[in-house]
């Protein structure tokens, strides 16, 4: 047996969390997640998913217990960590160039080193076309696109990601999701990624949290281990439907306690 | 539009114009009525055409009185926006103040100015600044203060300080309100210096602003010309309506969804 040294990408230990004197939005949440995870949080509405993604980043403290990312306190780590969210958070008067330029001017990244980053990344995520374009200009599945990049740019250790592909469309999301995991093939970020779709949540990820809600905690976890890179193809296979259904199965008993 | 359906919306316009001007001409035949109380369309047209020096003149000054005005609650407007986006709590505060400008009749606190700064053109610009004032200020407030959270949230990850929230991301949200504030304000403005002349109206005798005009004019029962200045102080409404629209689109037609193309829908 060999001794543990790696510090963990994120640990809470014993995270509670309710708003002034309400009733409790997280209960004693234990979850250790190791550099290079791509962990996925599914559970019913209300079951603060999009919470533990706050708690992490910072963004909100908790009522009780301790959040460590890479052995920092969330606002000490914040440099190594980007956030998506649901909507794409693009500021309209800027132009796609710009607004995939954002972090790094806000960080105080030099102008040359900002504009190389800055095209490397629209050609990663297939914009170089529309850098000059505003983002209404855009569809959902671009501007996430937008998003994406931007996150990227800051050379994070540490992606959260709040049902970032919740609002577009199947087809749109499904690329995504694939485009998602090609770049994480390059870059190897470690993950937390919050969905509402189990599918979603198989195909992509190393591991699957599932909570349960009033108050909101872990109910159990599903490891999904597949081979690395996945493709598309992986979508029709039988190992997948069996997943897909031990999830689910997973999800129901969640909801129904 | 294309050419073709403004040049129509345009001929639809001018035959309105045509129409009233009728309508106004048969009234003068059936009624009788004299010319000092109602000119003919004729009488007007030549008093615009023998008098149009002293028109641009008063056109000018009222302009430039209007103007000023508005240019200053732009300015102060959006300073006291910005002070005013520091706190909900400064904004429970102050906010009240500001209905007072909206509220308190300008053609009391008229005479007041007028005995504090004097007559003329410097008063005048204070009462167009002071009554055009509040919209600037509750506008650009709103945008300010009405950014998405996770707007803010993406400021706060990337490290950004409050200068760098205030510039890069409250301020440029807050340019379609702030637009919306000035395009307010520009009609008041106006209609303040008009109002303003009618009290604090000229330093010299017989040379003055719109308002002044029209008062001077109307104790002279030169209607003709009084006329002629309501048209003068239309078209200038109508200029300073334009001028924000125009600005308005320069300035957001690229990314703003509401921005709409300087013309008369």
């Amino acid at each position: 047996m060999t001794l543990e040294v790696t510090v963990p990408e994120v640990q809470l230990s014993g995270v509670s969390k309710h708003y002034r004197d309400g009733p409790a939005v997280l209960h004693n949440i234990d979850l250790t997640i190791a550099k290079g995870e791509f962990v996925s949080l599914i559970g019913p509405s209300g079951c603060g998913k999009s919470t533990v993604l706050k708690l992490i980043s910072g963004l909100t403290s908790p009522s009780s217990g301790t959040i460590l990312v890479d052995g920092m306190t969330p606002k000490n780590a914040r440099e190594t960590i980007s956030y998506i969210f649901q909507d794409a958070t693009l500021l309209p008067w800027r132009t796609v160039r710009r607004n995939v330029a954002l972090g790094m001017e806000l960080e105080g990244t030099s102008g040359d080193r900002r504009e190389a980053k800055t095209s490397e990344l629209l050609e990663l995520v297939g914009l170089r076309e529309v850098s000059g374009a505003f983002p209404r200009e855009l569809s959902g599945g671009m501007k996430m696109r937008v998003s994406i990049a931007r996150a990227l740019t800051t050379n994070p250790r540490l992606l959260l990601m709040d049902e970032p592909f919740g609002a577009l469309d199947e087809m749109s999301r499904d690329r995504l999701n694939e485009e998602l995991l090609r770049i994480r093939a390059e870059q190897k970020w470690t993950a937390v990624f919050v969905t509402h779709s189990v599918a979603e949540a198989v195909f992509l990820s190393t591991r699957i949290v599932i909570l349960a809600a009033k108050p909101g905690r872990v109910q159990t976890m599903i490891s999904v281990d597949w081979p690395q890179p996945r493709t598309a193809s992986l979508r029709s296979m039988p190992l997948f439907e069996e997943l897909t259904s031990d999830v689910s199965r997973a999800l129901r008993e969640a909801r129904s306690e | 539009m294309n050419i073709r359906q403004t040049l129509i919306a345009g001929a639809n316009s001018l035959s309105v114009f045509a129409a009233l001007v009728a309508l106004w001409q048969l009234v003068l035949w059936i009624f009788r009525v004299p010319a000092y109380m109602l000119p003919s369309p004729w009488a007007v047209a030549r008093a615009v055409d023998a008098r149009l020096p002293s028109l641009a003149i008063a056109f000018a000054i009222t302009g430039e009185e209007a103007l000023g005005g508005l240019l200053a609650s732009i300015a102060a407007g959006v300073g006291i926006a910005l002070i005013f986006a520091q706190s909900r709590w400064i904004r429970r505060m102050l906010y009240p103040y500001t209905l007072l400008l909206q509220t308190v009749p300008i053609v009391a606190i008229a005479p007041l100015i007028l005995m504090w700064v004097g007559s003329g053109t410097a008063s005048v610009t204070l009462i167009a600044f002071i009554i055009s004032l509040a919209p600037v200020i509750a506008n650009t407030t709103q945008g300010l203060v009405s950014v998405e959270e996770n707007m803010v949230h993406l400021f706060l990850m990337h490290n950004a300080s409050s200068m760098q929230l205030l510039f890069k991301l409250r301020l440029p949200h807050a340019v379609p309100s702030l637009f919306v504030g000035i395009r307010i304000a520009s009609g008041i403005a106006v209609i303040g210096a008009i109002t303003g002349e009618l009290y604090a109206g000229s330093s010299r005798v017989g040379e003055g602003g719109l308002g002044y005009s029209i008062l001077y004019a109307s104790s002279q029962l030169q209607t003709d010309y009084l006329f002629a200045l309501v048209l003068a102080a239309t078209v200038l409404g109508f200029s300073f309506f334009f001028l924000v629209m125009f600005f308005e689109w320069y300035f957001l037609h690229r990314w703003h969804e509401s921005a709409r193309k300087p013309e008369v829908e």
